[in-house]
């Protein structure tokens, strides 16, 4: 590994342990990093979407000279929208960027209406209706709390109809189920980020010490 | 003029998106490609937009001197590096022999990536393992049969994935250690409450969607 790269591993340990540093106590190193962070992610994104949105989708587009007069203006129409959302920062034409917005509103409206439709509701109700007397013992289980689950979880969510009787204890069941959901999402999302934490000091430990080989 | 005209450009450019997902030929696939590339265009101005105001309001803390003002100099600081080898980078593999992509590894801006943004990024993530774990601890209490199901499958899907969770239970049958229930939990009972959230969110976008496009919905248009 060259200079650069052990620099690169000693500053990386240094900010890790700045922001590890946090739970000891908020502090000066703790809020450089922070802010180190968040001038890094905003710099990171900013570049990011210059080279793979503006250049990519505007700049090489206008100046394609293969394509026609007519293909080459109708860029700009996006760039446009785009310089009025800058807009936002001066209060007197701050209603400008109105014009974009509704077009990325209405644009996300039109675009995710169907592909959510078609994924979430469709695809979900579609994977739901199965036979569920088949296989073995498990697989019966299996299948009749997923349907079952299911089924009870969407009348939970339906408020058309007051949760009473026969339909209250379904709307009831249904919220098992999702307790259920909540608890596993929990105990997921808790070991997705310990894993991160292993990871750091594995980093730590490991590439920066030398002490794990 | 202020609330007309965004709400028309809401209706046709929603409709079209619908239009050209039902009949994918021309005219209206055009549209579609002309305006996934003006989307791009905009969210770019979007993020610049964000990019904008934190500098601004940086600049503002450093100008008038307010509390901790220095960070504000480190937030312009790490901003300006990394947005100088984007640059950098990007136009020296334009003109480069064979061309090179600005975040190709080697590159200097992909040096910051890995070294810089990373490690802040990873390690600000795995910070949360611990607030979550005392949030957790706080709120988690088995008062009723609803709250001890949520703590249940919580504490049997984060002793399932790790190894103590199968030594613990090693004594039993392969199909009964524990690492099999969190795996029962996360495909059986997780999956129906799962798909139940998702139709109705999207049964809610729906809806949302075609309020939004006919108009009926412009709360995002303001007040004014």
């Amino acid at each position: 590994m060259g200079f650069w790269g052990q620099f690169g591993v000693w500053l990386a340990a240094l900010l890790t342990i700045g922001i590890i540093s946090f739970l000891y106590k908020d502090n000066f190193l703790y809020k450089a990093c922070e802010a180190i962070f968040v001038g890094i992610s905003a710099g990171y994104w900013f570049i990011v979407y210059y080279w793979d949105n503006l250049y990519k989708k505007f700049y090489l587009q206008v100046t394609n000279h293969d394509l026609t007069s007519w293909e080459r203006i109708i860029p700009w129409v996006g760039f446009i929208l785009g310089v009025m959302m800058l807009s936002r920062l001066f209060e007197k034409i701050g209603w400008l960027s109105r014009w974009p917005l509704a077009f990325i509103v209405g644009a996300t409206a039109g675009l995710y209406m169907m592909i959510y439709f078609v994924s979430n509701a469709m695809a979900q109700v579609a994977s739901t209706i199965i036979p569920v007397f088949i296989g073995d013992w498990a697989t019966i289980i299996a299948n009749f709390f997923i349907v079952a689950g299911t089924f009870c979880g969407l009348v939970y969510f339906f408020f058309s109809k007051e949760h009473k009787g026969a339909f209250g204890l379904a709307s009831r069941v249904g919220i098992w189920f999702l307790m259920i959901t909540f608890g596993a999402s929990f105990g997921y999302t808790v070991m997705s980020r310990m894993s991160l934490m292993i990871g750091r000091l594995d980093f730590l430990f490991g590439t920066w010490l030398g002490m794990i080989k | 003029m202020k609330r007309e005209i965004p709400v028309a450009i809401t209706f046709i450019v929603g409709t079209a998106y619908l239009i050209a997902y039902f009949i994918p030929h021309e005219p209206f696939n055009y549209f579609e490609n002309w305006f996934n590339d003006w989307f791009a265009v905009i969210a770019a101005f979007a993020i610049w937009l964000g990019v904008l105001n934190l500098i601004k309001i940086s600049t503002i803390k450093i100008v008038r001197k307010s509390p901790d003002w220095p960070y504000s100099v480190l937030i312009i600081v790490s901003f300006i590096i990394i947005v100088f080898f984007g640059f950098y980078e990007g136009y020296r593999g334009l003109y480069a022999n064979p061309h090179y992509s600005f975040r190709d590894p080697g590159t200097s801006f992909d040096w910051l990536y890995v070294n810089v943004y990373t490690p802040l990024s990873a390690t600000m993530f795995a910070l949360l393992a611990f607030f979550v774990a005392s949030a957790s601890y706080r709120a988690f209490r088995a008062r009723n049969f609803e709250a001890t199901l949520l703590l249940l499958a919580a504490f049997l899907v984060m002793l399932g994935r790790v190894p103590v969770g199968d030594i613990l239970t090693s004594w039993l049958p392969h199909q009964y250690q524990l690492s099999q229930w969190a795996n029962w939990i996360m495909h059986v009972p997780n999956t129906a409450g799962q798909r139940a959230i998702m139709i109705g969110i999207a049964l809610g976008l729906v809806s949302t969607s075609l309020r939004i496009i006919l108009g009926l919905e412009r709360s995002y248009l303001g007040n004014d």
